[in-house]
């Protein structure tokens, strides 16, 4: 009988929505291959993460000591090592967040093991796995497959899972001590910052017009501000027109910015990436515009305009004004 | 501050058709137009930012075969000192793993306090050459920085993490730093400056060279097969005149409410 690695990833005291969804798939896995889901926390004062998914693991390994209160990924990898190296797990199950992305490729190295990123979905395949992951932002899908090992890494990409509960598991606890590893300091915590702050709530906004890379043009970003001015609504963006300085960045929405909720999205020459998307599941319904007919937005929005934004905008931007004054 | 920065050549896909391969294995390239990486783009800016400030130099490194050095005079262009291409053709065989054994092998000969990735590659998406190399290394690492100072042989860096949170931390040089875009605004680069920086120096170095075995550049991970992604029922789309465009447009936000 073989084990399945869930990685918990706990930030500030509160278990992230990824360990759930990663729990999903390892307790799915795990029931149609006769495994066991072994989730591994580390941290300080964790006792509270471990109730949390006790009925969604078969066993729960804790290190609790007050050098993991922060994340460390040299230190995370080196007690990962040795858990590796003792259980031999047929998979290992990391986020595939900021942190999993520094942490994972070092364990990868560390252990010789094969490492597949930003996975949407495992698949079993004779006595191993298939990776299923996206390239070109979307536009392509992959199946990967790993080379003859003594298991796999993988790292998952938020909200593609379910974080219910998966089947009926009752987990043993596990406390260890923090091993004997030789780790000098070399990076040192020293704060969480918030680089979202500003004076317009995007979160609390009934109607958002967020504006893309298809924008083009610095100036063109007024186009946007005087429609959703005629709209009554909210200017929101995307992450390349935060990367530019067009607008700031408390007004963007996706993985590395807000998560929104209106009653109407309008995705003006936004492509659809996944970490823009993931900010917008909370919406009512989005429009998208996009002269691209192929622009992955399409596949996510409930409405779609192709057409040239510059052409379009102000066609509806006149009809509004329009409808409003009559 | 002598820094490296790793960079790569990818191709231009977005508004663009992507065709498959016969093979099924990657996408038809010989239509599409190619480009520096983009978060490749904002490592090379940052580095020239902190030769500028720190003195040292800057050289830029690239995997690939002659055409790749369009992204290695781009980097000179923009202020990188010198440049070096290992020599290889069809880097599709090699996986990330790879690949950060060989930029490994070569950092390590030259002099870094600092060495630079971009977090992502705009084709693979894949996000781990930079912390493998940091692990073959042995170096120090910081991941998706946004702010990089420098204080006392240390660098302090600001690392996105999720939902606009980031996170302060004192990196001791030598240091591997992947680069998140938006951490800088990088230069305009004019055809001149590519013309004039011909002038520095573009050494190549043969892979076989490294003294890496065959085994030790297997691939890990093998790409069985790429796909179109699946059909969804996807968007309703709105068709017809500009004119019955925003008419529809309009009767969607009054139904949703948002319109008085």
């Amino acid at each position: 009988m073989s084990e399945i690695f869930v990685i918990v990833e706990h930030r500030l005291g509160e278990t992230r929505d990824i360990t759930f969804e990663m729990l999903w798939k390892a307790g799915e896995l795990a029931q149609k291959l006769s495994q066991t889901v072994t989730a591994i926390i580390l941290g300080h004062d964790v006792s509270s993460l471990a109730e949390n998914i006790s009925d969604r693991a078969d066993k729960i390994i804790i290190f609790d000591d007050q050098r993991l209160k922060n994340f460390n990924a040299d230190i995370q990898k080196e007690i990962i090592y040795g858990l590796i190296e003792e259980s031999k797990p047929a998979l290992t199950l990391i986020g595939n967040t900021s942190w999993g992305m520094e942490f994972a490729p070092c364990l990868s190295v560390k252990t010789g093991l094969p490492l597949a990123t930003d996975c949407i979905d495992i698949i079993p395949k004779d006595d191993t796995f298939i990776a299923q992951r996206q390239m070109f932002n979307g536009k392509i899908f992959a199946n990967v497959s790993f080379a003859k090992s003594e298991g796999c890494l993988l790292t998952i990409r938020a909200g593609v899972f379910p974080k219910d509960k998966i089947g009926d598991r009752k987990a043993e606890i596990i406390q260890k001590d923090f091993p004997a590893i030789d780790i000098p300091v070399k990076k040192s915590f020293i704060e969480f910052v918030e680089t979202a702050a500003g004076d317009v709530d995007i979160t609390q906004a009934e109607l958002l017009i967020s504006v893309g890379r298809g924008i083009g043009e610095e100036e063109n970003i007024s186009l946007i501000k005087e429609f959703a001015e005629a709209l009554g609504g909210v200017v929101s963006c995307s992450r390349p027109i935060v990367d530019k300085n067009w607008l700031p960045k408390y007004l963007q929405v996706g993985t590395s910015g807000k998560s929104v909720s209106p009653k109407v999205y309008i995705a003006v020459g936004i492509s659809g990436a996944f970490q823009h998307m993931a900010g917008t599941s909370g919406a009512g319904v989005i429009i998208a515009v996009n002269k691209d007919p192929k622009a992955p937005i399409f596949r996510t929005a409930d409405y779609g305009i192709v057409d040239d934004l510059l052409k379009i905008v102000p066609v509806l931007k006149d009809k509004v004004l329009e409808v409003k004054k009559g | 501050m002598d820094i490296v920065v790793c960079v790569k050549r990818v191709p231009l896909t977005e508004e663009v058709d992507l065709v498959i391969d016969e093979q099924k294995k990657g996408i038809k390239q010989d239509q599409l137009a190619f480009v520096l990486n983009d978060w490749d783009n904002y490592a090379i800016e940052e580095a020239i930012i902190l030769k500028e400030k720190y003195g040292g130099e800057v050289v830029a490194v690239t995997v690939g075969c002659e055409d790749d050095e369009e992204v290695l005079r781009r980097s000179l262009a923009m202020g990188a000192d010198r440049a070096i291409r290992v020599e290889a053709n069809d880097i599709s065989r090699f996986d990330s793993s790879g690949i950060s054994k060989i930029l490994a092998r070569i950092v390590k000969d030259l002099p870094h306090d600092l060495v630079f990735t971009g977090v992502l590659a705009d084709d693979d998406n894949g996000g781990v050459v930079g912390m493998m190399m940091a692990e073959e290394l042995k170096l120090n690492h910081a991941c998706m920085v946004t702010a990089i100072e420098i204080e006392d042989g240390k660098a302090r860096t600001t690392s996105e993490l999720e939902g606009g949170l980031g996170e302060v931390s004192l990196v001791d040089l030598p240091a591997l730093i992947t680069i998140q875009t938006g951490i800088n605004e990088p230069r305009y680069v004019s055809i001149l400056g590519i013309r004039k920086a011909a002038k520095k120096e573009l050494k190549i170095i043969n892979l076989a060279d490294l003294g890496l075995s065959d085994d030790e550049l297997s691939p890990k991970t093998i790409v069985e097969e790429v796909y179109l992604p699946p059909e969804t029922e996807g968007a309703q789309m709105l068709t017809g005149d500009p004119d019955t465009i925003a008419s529809n447009f309009i009767e969607i936000l009054t139904k949703k409410g948002v319109m008085e």
